[in-house]
């Protein structure tokens, strides 16, 4: 009886996740439908934007900076031992700009504005905000998850971006004023070793895609919590397990077609 | 009840999953009247509002309003019936993030084009009408309970709707507020021309306001009539209701086993 009831309860689970598997593609697919509507009443997105966006900016920024200078001690130690410390500034740049700019940002991202998107829509549910919006006629899809959407697409990338450049004005500070690696060949190195196509073109690809990982997962585990103070908190620490564990999923794949062998 | 029939809700059946809610309801609201619908927690009084809003379907019978069956509508059809209708919900379920004035407005803005100026004025008309034109800076957040069930009232009325519908509009409040809620839903309904479905538990304030009473009971409508006729009802269900009564039809105990052979008082043998 017990393996029965084991058995059972396997199939329910597997039921349960293709499930939930399709309705996240419905949604994601219903997202996609009414973005339309979100571009044609942009200021939705706009204020999206901001609370998305540039409320991230500090902890992105401040990160950044710190990444950049443990970059710039890091590399200096190992690149010292070769004689070739000039190199340092391609390092950090390179290093920054195809990986940890992409996914610490977008990490930063999730735990940041990702959770925040889940418990702001989780709630909206839960105190009915989302119903009553519905009984008024007007769709919560086009209306609150449509823009929010877009904004954490847009924003993610910009973010990624500024993340990379305070890393590299770290990894400066660090090497050339505190260290005193010589800051023409700091600079030029960099400028001769990193590839507009081959190197920011594919970090911002990372980025965006990040993009719309992070913010689908954060939007339908909100829209699907529970209307409960359980059911949201839960659904939050599930946005930051599960768009973490996207992100690093995802990077590996990217970096395999982008970097292979490169 | 005799004037023409806003509402027919015919031999309604509904199911969530296998519990059923509704067995074959059949309730008229007539044009221009208040109605309440009362009855205990859980008994499907809220269901019946989402079945009359379209957003759940009768397993069978059907919901009529205004000549159109509603869970026959398609999409559009069923969005422009809703514009139609307004509803408070039980706590108001005004949006956190915008103020007062934009939540009044945001219908306005999401379903017609007038200008800024207009709705300005319209907004703060219906504000006026509630009593709270001078809290439309504030936040839902800065507002009390009872506030904030009025701003939500100014929000469903915004678009003059023909049909609205009250969550349990009483819930929570403090003696003056739940007044001052009750009197509110009368004097718009009989301003605006429209019906109102007010769906409560609360007896002595609905008791003042509403033309007609429902009430429902492990899915049926086990009485109706005038508040007169309500009030001196000796319908036991009716009688244990109005006045509160701790037992009666509906038990005060939960079904459990035998007391006696729970706390081990008679051998089992």
């Amino acid at each position: 009886m017990i393996v029965i009831e084991n058995i059972r309860s396997m199939g329910r689970r597997v039921v349960n996740a293709v499930w939930r598997t399709g309705y996240a593609t419905r949604f994601f697919l219903m997202i996609l439908f009414y973005s339309g509507v979100s571009f044609r009443r942009f200021h939705l997105i706009i204020k999206e934007l901001f609370s998305s966006g540039v409320m991230s900016l500090i902890i992105i920024l401040v990160a950044g900076m710190f990444v950049g200078m443990v970059l710039g001690l890091q590399g200096y130690e190992t690149l010292k031992r070769y004689g070739s410390e000039s190199a340092l500034g391609s390092l950090v740049a390179l290093s920054l700009v195809r990986e940890l700019g992409p996914v610490l940002a977008a990490l930063l991202f999730a735990s940041r504005a990702g959770s925040a998107m889940t418990a702001e829509i989780g709630l909206m549910k839960a105190t009915e905000q989302i119903s009553a919006m519905e009984m008024m006629a007007i769709n919560p899809m086009a209306r609150v998850v449509a823009p929010r959407f877009w904004a954490g697409v847009i924003s993610m990338p910009l973010l990624s971006t500024l993340f990379s450049a305070m890393g590299i004005f770290g990894g400066y500070v660090v090497g050339v004023v505190l260290i005193g690696v010589d800051q023409g060949s700091f600079w030029s190195q960099m400028q001769a070793a990193v590839d507009f196509q081959h190197d920011i073109l594919n970090g911002m690809i990372k980025s965006v895609v990040f993009g719309v990982a992070v913010t689908a997962i954060a939007l339908f585990e909100g829209y699907d919590a529970p209307p409960t103070a359980e059911g949201v908190s839960g659904a939050t620490t599930r946005t930051v397990v599960e768009s973490s564990l996207a992100v690093l999923f995802l990077d590996f794949i990217l970096t395999a077609f982008m970097f292979q062998g490169g | 009840m005799s004037s023409q029939a806003l509402v027919e809700i015919r031999d309604v059946n509904f199911a969530y999953d296998s519990r059923p809610i509704l067995k074959g309801v059949n309730l008229t609201f007539p044009k221009g009247k208040v109605i309440a619908v009362m009855g205990g927690s859980g008994c499907g009084k809220t269901t019946l509002l989402r079945l009359i809003g379209g957003a759940l379907k009768p397993s069978s019978g059907y919901v009529k309003v205004d000549g159109q069956v509603i869970h026959e509508l398609d999409h559009d059809g069923l969005f422009r019936m809703r514009r139609r209708m307004g509803m408070l919900f039980q706590f108001g379920a005004l949006f956190t993030d915008m103020s007062v004035y934009d939540n009044v407005a945001f219908q306005m803005r999401e379903h017609t084009d007038l200008p800024e100026e207009i709705i300005r004025d319209l907004v703060l008309m219906k504000l006026h009408a509630v009593g709270l034109r001078g809290t439309h800076h504030l936040m839902p957040a800065e507002l009390s309970g009872g506030m904030a069930r009025r701003v939500a009232l100014a929000r469903t009325v915004a678009l003059d709707p023909m049909l609205i519908m009250y969550d349990e509009p009483f819930a929570g409040l403090d003696p003056i507020s739940l007044s001052v809620v009750g009197n509110l839903i009368r004097r718009l309904n009989d301003a605006l021309g429209a019906t109102s479905v007010v769906v409560t538990h609360d007896v002595q304030e609905s008791l003042k306001i509403v033309d007609y009473i429902y009430f429902i009971a492990d899915g049926v409508v086990v009485a109706e009539g005038t508040p007169a006729e309500i009030s001196t009802s000796d319908k036991p269900f009716v009688h244990q209701f109005v006045h509160g009564e701790m037992d009666g039809p509906v038990p005060f105990h939960y079904p459990s086993s035998d007391y006696g052979q729970d706390l081990n008082l008679r051998s089992s043998r």
